[in-house]
């Protein structure tokens, strides 16, 4: 690889691909959840150890970087995770490490960072991934929000608070209603369930052992938050804890939960060197910003400026996976791109309504999701693992599905293209797409 | 039979700490294509305390893991279950039978309930009905490795600390079955390493990568997730796609193994008889029921384990080594009595040592290596500091070679250490030990240099091993800051430091003896400024018994092995050899001119050191030992000879005596730390509880001094 590394006047960027995913099962937050008295760096190791064990080709010193992301890190999130979480899972000590935080999409910053790191021929293999132990480490707790933030009106107060910033959603989409969100939810729940039942999410999930005072050691396989056969009935009695009368409940928005991820991402070149399995493509990424206080609109500018840096229209992408932290947030995305409610591209095995929302972890879970989706359904060229951001923000991954008849006509996989081809590329593909 | 019918035992002992035994069902994971390998239930061994606190199996723990067990095979019965793990809380698997429980049971027969109840359990543990798999996430001793044993299969973590059957070092046997599984487990050889070698050898343990080679488990795995492997492993074995090999088992009918198993126990007993002379009963007892077990049934076998633990557990010596074992060596060590309040101690930063001889520069190893300060060496010429400092070094670059320490730690050590001619090298020194020659003018000569050098702070020590710390400080314008600092060779290996208190030592000058030799990772044992201090005082008793009846006439042979009884570590006459004759001859001196004929000085002795002779005995031809006819000839002896049984009297008598006057004196606050100076400063057995456990046993006490020791109980069988 070394040429590939030596700066030219001609840099090249190589491709980025998924090789591989898993996640902790995720956990309630709080005294009674499977989590209690267990570590976040721990849940971080067990994924680590279970990518090494699960892709044997993937020699240790090989790993060129391990990136994992957390929304809050202080304690058991502490002392620069990415580093910390690779010394104890026995990857060699040559293999260094960082901590990363964007919050919600911090495993996908870790992802996308790391990726360009790839792509600029920084790291040839790399582990990005997340944790959040909600539990050990409740929302905003240690923060000192600045004061100007008020004294100057930089953000609502109330944008500080999630649950409130969904409700300020459905404020600006009237359309939006509680029955609709309710409605969606139970989906969610129920999408999830028939995933379980159709074995579709246990192949990512690592096994952690955890030990409670006077019960002992116990393992777990699955995802404990989870409500299968929730019905609407269900949803309508529920509180809506961040306004009275409002629209947002425990029932039709994501959790507090305890989880971690991880995958591993290869240059190109360094997966056929090496012959690791391809799951995903990276196609392109964006980020953007949005008013705080309606952070969950995020999705729709980071898409919009995804599908440009693709050259891909929205109608090109045959599998969504959007992060659930409101269906509120979600509707609003489908409604601006004109995607109906149950639209079978979307979340197809339900999503963080059902299954949690660990803040930083679940980027990847998104991306573990759509590549076995892909995996099922070669007729998908291209998918997106999107999520929406506190503070205001939105992010978004398009990726490609090696699994679709023209992938292999492409040269992605194995030529480098040099930044001028890229761009005649996507103009191409642009004008293909329209 | 069920663990129920021992509640009567149990209620003997209502203030057990239990390890509760708590069970979770766990959906084992897919195997290749087949679905779930079904329900596995796994017991954890907890009883609520951290880590400072290990799991022990006392009744009420036993009856609440047979009833466990119990529940679980009527559940394997209805076919609820698929298998049954035990694993442990964190770093332990469990760490052995209760012993402050097992010494309290006083009557034989609770002793042999107590066996059966474990008997009772761990059948019903190896007869589930499905596979039983033990996870040996960390230590796992005695009855805690034979839960493991009596498991059908075994997984053992990578970081698991120590795992061993110490059953002969405490006085009792592997007696819940592990002295008739492991032969057959890992074969006859290596089953008398762990069972016999390692437990006489310093209690000895074997670590999880060793045990996996050794094949006492069939699995290894990391720690980061070792039960998930383990569990992931067990669905394998219950699906049957895994049998675990056993390349070490061996079928005890076959006639091979059974000339193997002879030879095995043969060499067992050799070890013993050169580790113990056969002076405790246990070690012997193992073999004895592994001789005979190689033919008999489990059940059998069971039988003759149960009836033996209860004849031990009524033995003194089992008492005596529990009293030494834990109360002395885990406990008191760690809370010297008459110790001041260890925050009175002064930080350390610097050290010097006064002498670059041989002890001078192990002194100046030890503190460097542990406590990693500066440490500076002064003589009175550059050649003999060269010399120290050389020690040093080459010793730094030996442990680098042996890999005990790394190439950073190795230099990091060398660096710490200089030497200089001068004495103004200790002028910012916090700490100055002088070990030079051992005559009372020099030695206050050299403190009263330093003196002149140091700070008013800086504390002064003495390695003195029999001139008195009171004596030496008379002239120093700071007496209070002098304490005596008496280490044991070979320094880097023993565990005790006399620290003595002259009658002006200050309470911070003291605390900061005790915190160094924390920090040197001894025990210190606080001792009064008197003649010989402890451990000096009573091996030179004992040796002055001993040549004083070879010298009237009693056959070297005679005299010299007369204390076999006792199973001391070697011989008088190889002790004083070992110590250096002349050593030897000045310290009973200076014993003689203190406490008169208590102490004799042989003429003999005498004679030997003036012609140069470094020993009585010298290999022989064929190796043993013999006493060459030139030797002999410098000696003369009277026609008073004793035999042996009145050799090893007179000795206990005037053990008996003597320590009976230190205790009188106020050397120390009471027997119990006169035993933990023999124990940690001569290396005498645990079996004997130190020494005064053994006067009392063997009548010495009363003969002598009218009374025991210790109470009845303390440390002997009620």
């Amino acid at each position: 690889m070394s040429q590939t590394r030596s700066s030219s006047p001609q840099r090249s960027i190589r491709d980025v691909v998924f090789v591989d995913g898993v996640r902790t099962p995720f956990g309630k937050a709080g005294e009674k959840g499977i989590y209690a008295g267990t570590r976040a760096d721990d849940l971080v190791v067990k994924c680590i150890r279970e990518l090494m064990r699960r892709n044997p080709f993937l020699p240790a010193e090989r790993v060129d970087e391990v990136a994992i992301a957390a929304t809050t890190q202080t304690g058991d999130q502490g002392l620069t995770i990415g580093r910390t979480a690779a010394l104890l899972a026995g990857l060699p000590r040559t293999v260094p490490g960082f901590a990363i935080d964007r919050m919600c999409a911090g495993a996908m910053t870790a992802v996308t960072t790391t990726a360009s790191g790839i792509g600029f021929g920084a790291y040839d293999v790399v582990i990005a991934g997340g944790v959040e132990h909600m539990g050990n480490h409740p929302m905003g707790a240690g923060a000192d929000p600045n004061p100007r933030f008020m004294s100057e009106r930089l953000v609502d107060p109330a944008a500080l608070n999630m649950g409130n910033t969904a409700e300020n959603l459905h404020d600006r989409f009237p359309r939006i209603t509680k029955d609709r969100a309710d409605a969606y939810a139970v989906a969610s729940q129920s999408k999830l369930a028939a995933a379980y039942g159709q074995g579709r999410i246990q192949p990512d999930l690592v096994p952690v052992a955890t030990r409670k005072a006077g019960q002992g050691w116990t393992v777990n396989s699955v995802d404990e938050p989870p409500r299968p056969g929730t019905s609407l009935d269900d949803l309508a009695s529920l509180r809506t804890p961040f306004r009275a009368h409002g629209r947002v409940t425990a029932g039709n928005a994501a959790g507090l939960n305890d989880g971690a991820s991880a995958c591993v991402l290869a240059s190109a070149d360094a997966a056929e060197e090496l012959g690791l399995p391809v799951k995903m493509r990276l196609v392109s990424y964006a980020f953007a910003g949005v008013e705080p206080e309606v952070m969950g609109i995020g999705p729709v500018p980071a898409t919009e400026k995804a599908l440009r840096n693709a050259g891909l229209h929205i109608s090109d992408i045959g599998l969504f996976e959007i992060n659930e932290a409101f269906a509120v947030q979600v509707l609003s995305f489908l409604d601006h791109f004109g995607i109906a409610d149950n639209d079978p591209r979307v979340n197809r095995y339900g999503g963080a309504i059902a299954v949690g929302h660990p803040l930083a972890s679940s980027g990847v879970r998104l991306m573990n999701q759509l590549a076995r989706q892909f995996e099922e359904d070669p007729s998908v060229r291209y998918g997106m693992t999107t999520m929406c951001i506190g503070l205001g923000m939105g992010a978004t991954v398009i990726w490609e599905n090696p699994h679709h008849a023209e992938y292999a006509l492409n040269p992605h996989s194995t030529a480098e293209t040099t930044a001028d081809t890229v761009t005649a590329t996507a103009t191409a593909t642009e004008g293909a797409a329209v | 039979m069920s663990a129920a019918d021992f509640r009567q035992l149990a209620a003997l002992f209502p203030d057990e700490t239990v390890t509760h035994s708590y069970v979770q069902d766990i959906e084992l994971p897919s195997v290749a294509d087949k679905p779930s390998t079904g329900t596995f239930a796994l017991i954890t061994l907890d009883n609520g305390l951290d880590h400072s606190k290990p799991t022990t199996l006392g009744p009420n723990t036993l009856v609440e893991l047979g009833t466990v067990l119990e529940g679980l095979k009527e559940r394997a019965a209805r076919g609820e279950i698929s298998g049954v793990g035990v694993t442990g809380k964190p770093y332990y698997l469990v760490a052995g039978a209760d012993l402050s429980a097992v010494k309290r049971l006083k009557e034989r027969e609770h002793g042999l309930w107590m066996a059966r109840l474990g008997h009772e359990v761990y059948a019903t543990l190896s007869n589930l009905g499905v596979p039983s798999f033990a996870f040996i996430n960390g230590v796992a001793l005695g009855g805690g490795l034979e839960i493991a044993l009596q498991s059908n299969y075994r997984t053992v973590s990578s970081g698991a600390g120590a795992l061993a059957l110490p059953e002969a070092f405490i006085g009792l046997v592997p007696g819940w079955g592990g002295v008739y599984l492991l032969p057959r487990l890992i074969g006859p050889e290596n089953a008398v390493k762990v069972m016999i070698e390692n437990p006489l050898s310093n209690n000895r343990t074997v670590s999880g990568p060793e045990a996996y080679q050794l094949g006492i488990a069939d699995a290894m795995f990391e720690p980061a997730d070792f039960l998930e492997r383990s569990l992931e492993w067990a669905a394998r074995v219950i699906s049957g796609e895994v049998t675990p090999e056993r390349a070490n088992a061996v079928d005890a009918a076959d006639a091979a193994v059974a000339a193997r198993w002879a030879a095995a126990v043969e060499s067992g007993r050799a070890f013993v008889e050169a580790k113990t002379s056969n002076a405790a009963p246990a070690p012997g007892k193992v073999l004895d029921i592994m001789e005979a077990n190689r033919t008999t049934t489990q059940a059998e076998s069971a039988d003759l384990e149960c009836a033996t633990l209860a004849d031990l557990m009524q033995t003194d010596e089992f008492r005596a080594t529990v009293y030494a074992f834990l109360d002395l060596v885990q406990k008191r060590s760690k809370r010297p009595a008459g110790a001041p309040d260890a925050r009175l101690a002064r930080p350390v930063t610097k050290i010097g040592v006064v002498g670059a001889g041989l002890m001078a520069s192990q002194l100046a190893l030890l503190f460097a290596r542990q406590l990693k300060v500066p440490v500076v060496l002064t003589d009175v010429d550059q050649e003999r500091v060269d010399k120290g400092v050389g020690f040093v070094h080459a010793e730094a670059d030996k442990l680098l070679a042996k890999r005990k320490i790394s190439a950073d730690a190795a230099n990091r050590l060398k660096a710490l250490v200089t030497g200089s001619v001068s004495k103004e090298a200790f002028a910012d020194a916090d700490f100055v030990i002088e070990a030079v020659f051992e005559e009372l003018q020099v030695k206050k000569q050299v403190f009263a240099e330093v003196e002149a050098i140091v700070s008013a702070e800086c504390i002064l020590a003495t390695n003195t091993s029999s001139l008195s710390v009171t004596e030496m400080a008379a002239d120093l314008q700071h007496p209070e800051r002098l304490v005596g600092f008496h280490f044991f060779n070979p320094v880097a290996v023993m565990p005790l430091v006399e620290i003595v208190r002259a009658p002006k030592t200050a309470d911070s000058v003291l605390a900061t003896a005790f915190e160094l030799s924390k920090g040197l990772k001894k025990t210190g044992v606080l001792v009064k400024d008197a003649p010989a201090f402890v451990v000096n005082r009573i091996l030179l008793r004992l040796m002055g018994e001993v040549i004083s009846a070879f010298d009237e006439g009693t056959p070297a042979e005679v005299a010299d092995t007369a204390l076999r009884p006792m199973g001391l570590p070697m011989t008088p006459f190889t002790l004083a050899a070992m110590v250096g004759l002349p050593v030897a001859q000045h310290v009973q001196e200076s014993l003689h001119a203190a406490f008169g004929d208590r102490f004799p000085v042989s003429q003999n002795l005498q004679k030997l050191i003036d012609n140069g002779v470094k020993s009585l005995w010298v290999p022989g031809p064929d190796r043993t030992p013999v006493i060459p006819a030139e030797t002999l000839s410098l000696m003369s002896f009277d026609n008073r000879p004793s035999g042996s049984d009145e050799v090893l009297r007179r000795t206990q008598d005037a053990l008996a005596e003597e320590i009976g006057l230190m205790l009188s004196e106020g050397v120390v606050a009471g027997p119990e730390d006169i035993d933990l100076c023999v124990i940690l400063g001569a290396g005498w057995p645990m079996f004997l509880g130190g020494i005064t456990p053994y006067l009392d046993r063997t009548g010495a006490s009363e003969r002598v001094n009218g009374r025991r020791f210790l109470p009845p109980g303390v440390a002997s069988a009620a």
